[in-house]
């Protein structure tokens, strides 16, 4: 196929991430927008998506939607929903690296934009600094705004590799970290913007642990689809030739920064409802939910879980909101951080490929010791 | 790997399930308390004294209240409301705490004051946060507040400001809500007795670069309001004392505390003659103060790690955690009825604590004591503060009407 055909599938999967509204309901529309697309290649792949459901992924969906029903509400909310934003934001990271072999450490920023954006143009504690609009206007703009930003981060360093792009992401990070410590006029400082909770929709309150559960669930496979269908239509595979040899590509007619860039915008959208959601959690957003140590904790999450696959950003996440919130209850209070360390130092140094690496590899051995052994004597030590 | 998270959240459930049976088993013999305080980022070591503040109030009554175990389930944060509110929803919805003790630090205080509205059944009583806002804006009926804020701890120190000559002075202050409250404190009654404030420089906090700020003092005040606390505090002073600096200091509660003025540097002599304002005094001589700093002694030696005399952060958390338990004797340990008797023994109680007699006001706020305090030498050279002056039953509104009383912010008040 040519590299037209290429790029006009790449701009229809742009075109469809800047279009989304990033809410409820946006999983089937993936699937239908993909047969009227009309492009051949995805057509044909569209079937083999279906068959791709295995009967694990009906467990952990059915056991995803029950959760909420034995779980205890702090469990659905603190750990549940929590998980699902933090591990939308850490998708964004593993589509970037996994997937487009580039290391952002920006993404927590741009989640911070959007949260920032949808506390100034919706309503706050704050009424002299927020316009107080409703949310349905409030927070398409704030996506809208947070994609800008992200594209800006990524046309600022995309024609960077490896250590470059983090540091560039890094300073770009903590350069807006400043921008909300010290300006007040926008962004009030030090003290952010308290009481930005999650509306009231249909007489369903999403500031309820319940259905904020299921709101952070939607988005969370919403952008778990969006993701595996990207990774699997031209544009992603056209990313992941970019990764392995960007060189190569471009002899190939590929423009390798608008691909980039491209996916930068992409991941920017999940960050971006991954960043709301955190906000609507919260409650609030301060400097300090854009700080370092939150821009670094977006990378362990991702790398926690493994950056392979997608699922993984979710994994990781749950793993690093469980340490977070009960490591204290298994060590003396003052050295509880040791455990959290600990427990991050040995799955990145058992697994590079984090927890989704171990299962993989563990599979592996289950499965290859047996029949193999008589294939391969060696293995096997009588 | 998704089944293993399965079986794990599954496992965590079960064991929910079973430590809420097993607490309601128990329910008649003990009561659960949370506390909170920041073991970890800026206030750690601050965090660590207030929790010995309020274990010490625990301990001097053997663990018991209203006739009643005291069982403490602790959590910490690092000074973020974010993690403070997550720290505190573990204790209320996980642990089940009854009585909520924290958080620390005043953006932390306002954001659990919001999350306690979602918990009318749990009564929550401050740590040691100072915003006023807490109890002044959007207050929450069942947040209590035993120790003074911010501003009340500066009431008292415009007046002996003045009193020490100092006509024209130049704020430098960390740019948050506390520092806000205590140069209001200050602000209001000096600016009302005649002394002007002409430059005001807020500094963002953890800044360690105070060079402009130092380049910006006019030569015609008289003196320096310094509210800046920790290391903000001893960076501010060393590269003044660089500059070659020599204009008298007027102090934020937290600027001359026992750590500063146990740091080593030439400049440390300068500040003999420093006067501010606070809840706390070293060496205040009350026989009831006396007897809370040798208990925080012989419970707390320093080889523990502790302060050779009680921080402020033990005293109000001790306070604050005294208040907690004397509610439960007063009730005789009943919580029940959604805790509705206990709290309206909390509201009607005068407590008493080692600085004095402490009352609630509507809005569930201490009316309390003040100290102005001045740095003095003593034979061998140590540092300490001198009790200039006591204030006592300060409220809220500092003693101004309803009507005239404006929060403290960047801008406010303003006298040029």
């Amino acid at each position: 196929m040519s590299a037209v055909q290429w790029r006009n599938a790449m701009n229809a999967g742009a075109g469809r991430a800047a279009l989304g509204k990033g809410l409820p309901g946006r999983g089937p529309g993936v699937s239908s927008r993909a047969k009227g697309a009309g492009d051949e290649i995805v057509e044909r792949q569209t079937p083999s998506m279906w068959a791709a459901v295995r009967a694990r992924h009906v467990v952990v969906l059915a056991f995803l939607l029950a959760f909420p029903f034995f779980a205890t509400p702090f469990l659905t909310y603190q750990i549940g929903a929590q998980s699902l934003a933090l591990g939308l934001i850490a998708l964004s990271l593993t589509f970037l690296g996994g997937y487009g072999g580039m290391i952002s450490l920006a993404q927590m920023t741009v989640a911070g934009v959007a949260g920032y954006m949808l506390a100034i143009f919706g309503a706050s504690g704050e009424a002299t600094l927020s316009l107080g609009w409703s949310w349905w206007i409030a927070v398409p703009i704030a996506i809208a705004i947070s994609m800008l930003a992200g594209t800006f981060v990524g046309w600022l360093s995309v024609r960077t590799e490896g250590i470059y792009t983090i540091m560039i992401t890094l300073a770009v990070g903590v350069a807006f970290y400043y921008l909300c410590l010290q300006n007040y006029s926008v962004f009030n400082g030090f003290q952010g913007f308290q009481r930005v909770y999650a509306p009231t929709l249909l007489g369903v309150n999403f500031r309820n642990p319940v259905p904020f559960y299921f709101l952070a669930l939607a988005c969370a496979l919403g952008g778990y689809l969006l993701i595996q269908y990207v990774l699997r239509a031209p544009f992603g595979v056209a990313l992941q030739g970019i990764r392995d040899n960007p060189r190569r590509m471009n002899a190939l007619g590929f423009h390798v920064p608008a691909h980039r860039i491209a996916a930068y915008a992409l991941a920017a959208f999940l960050a971006a409802v991954g960043g709301i959601l955190l906000v609507w959690y919260n409650g609030l957003i301060t400097p300090n939910s854009v700080g370092t140590s939150w821009l670094i904790n977006v990378l362990i999450i991702a790398v926690l879980g493994g950056m392979k696959h997608p699922i993984g950003a979710f994994v990781g996440a749950v793993i690093f909101v469980l340490l977070q919130t009960f490591a204290i209850d298994l060590i003396d209070r003052e050295r509880f951080n040791l455990v959290v360390g600990g427990a991050f130092l040995a799955i990145v140094l058992f697994s590079p490929d984090g927890l989704l690496g171990l299962w993989a590899r563990l599979r592996e051995r289950i499965s290859t010791t047996r029949p193999q052994a008589a294939l391969h004597p060696r293995r096997s030590k009588p | 790997m998704k089944s293993s998270k399965r079986v794990f959240l599954r496992t965590l459930a079960g064991a929910a399930v079973f430590a809420a049976f097993s607490g309601a088993a128990f329910a008649q013999q003990t009561v659960k308390i949370g506390l909170l305080a920041t073991l970890e980022g800026p206030f750690a070591a601050g965090g660590a004294d207030g929790m010995r503040g309020a274990e010490l109030a625990i301990k001097q009554r053997n663990g018991m209240a209203g006739g009643k175990k005291i069982v403490l389930v602790k959590a910490s944060s690092d000074a973020k409301p974010d993690v403070a509110v997550n720290a505190t929803r573990k204790l209320v919805e996980q642990d089940k705490v009854d009585i909520m003790v924290g958080p620390l630090s005043g953006g932390e205080g306002i954001a659990v004051k919001e999350y306690s509205k979602t918990q009318p059944n749990i009564t929550f009583i401050n740590g040691s946060s100072g915003a006023q806002a807490t109890t002044l804006v959007n207050p929450s009926p069942n947040f209590f507040r035993f120790n003074t804020e911010g501003a009340q701890w500066m009431v008292g120190l415009g007046k002996a400001a003045l009193d020490k000559g100092y006509k024209r002075v130049m704020l430098i202050a960390e740019d948050y809500a506390f520092p806000y409250s205590q140069v209001q404190g200050f602000m209001s009654e000096y600016c009302r007795l005649g002394g002007k404030v002409p430059v005001k420089a807020w500094v963002p906090l953890g800044g360690k670069d105070y060079a402009s700020v130092i380049a910006r003092i006019p030569k015609d005040v008289d003196a320096l309001l310094v509210v800046l606390g920790g290391a903000d505090a001893v960076n501010f002073l060393n590269q003044y004392e660089a500059a070659g600096g020599d204009k008298p200091i007027v102090g934020g509660s937290i600027t001359v505390s026992q750590d500063i003025l146990n740091y080593k540097g030439k400049r440390r002599d300068s500040l003999v003659g420093t006067i501010a304002g606070a809840p706390i005094a070293d060496a205040y001589d009350h026989p009831d103060f006396k007897a809370f700093v040798s208990a925080y002694q012989k419970e707390y030696p320093v080889s523990s790690g502790a302060y050779p005399s009680p921080s402020l952060f033990a005293l109000v958390y001790y306070i604050n955690m005294k208040a907690a338990l004397d509610g439960l004797d007063a009730v005789k340990g009943d919580l029940s009825g959604g805790q509705a008797k206990y709290r309206q023994a909390l509201s009607k109680m005068t407590l008493k604590t080692p600085v004095g007699d402490v009352r609630l006001d509507a809005n569930r706020q201490a009316i309390g004591t003040t100290f102005i305090t001045e740095v003095v030498k003593d034979a061998q050279g140590n540092l300490f503060n001198r009790v200039l002056r006591k204030v006592d039953g300060i409220d809220q509104m500092l003693g101004m009407p309803k009507e005239q009383f404006k929060m403290g912010s960047r801008d406010e008040p303003s006298c040029p």
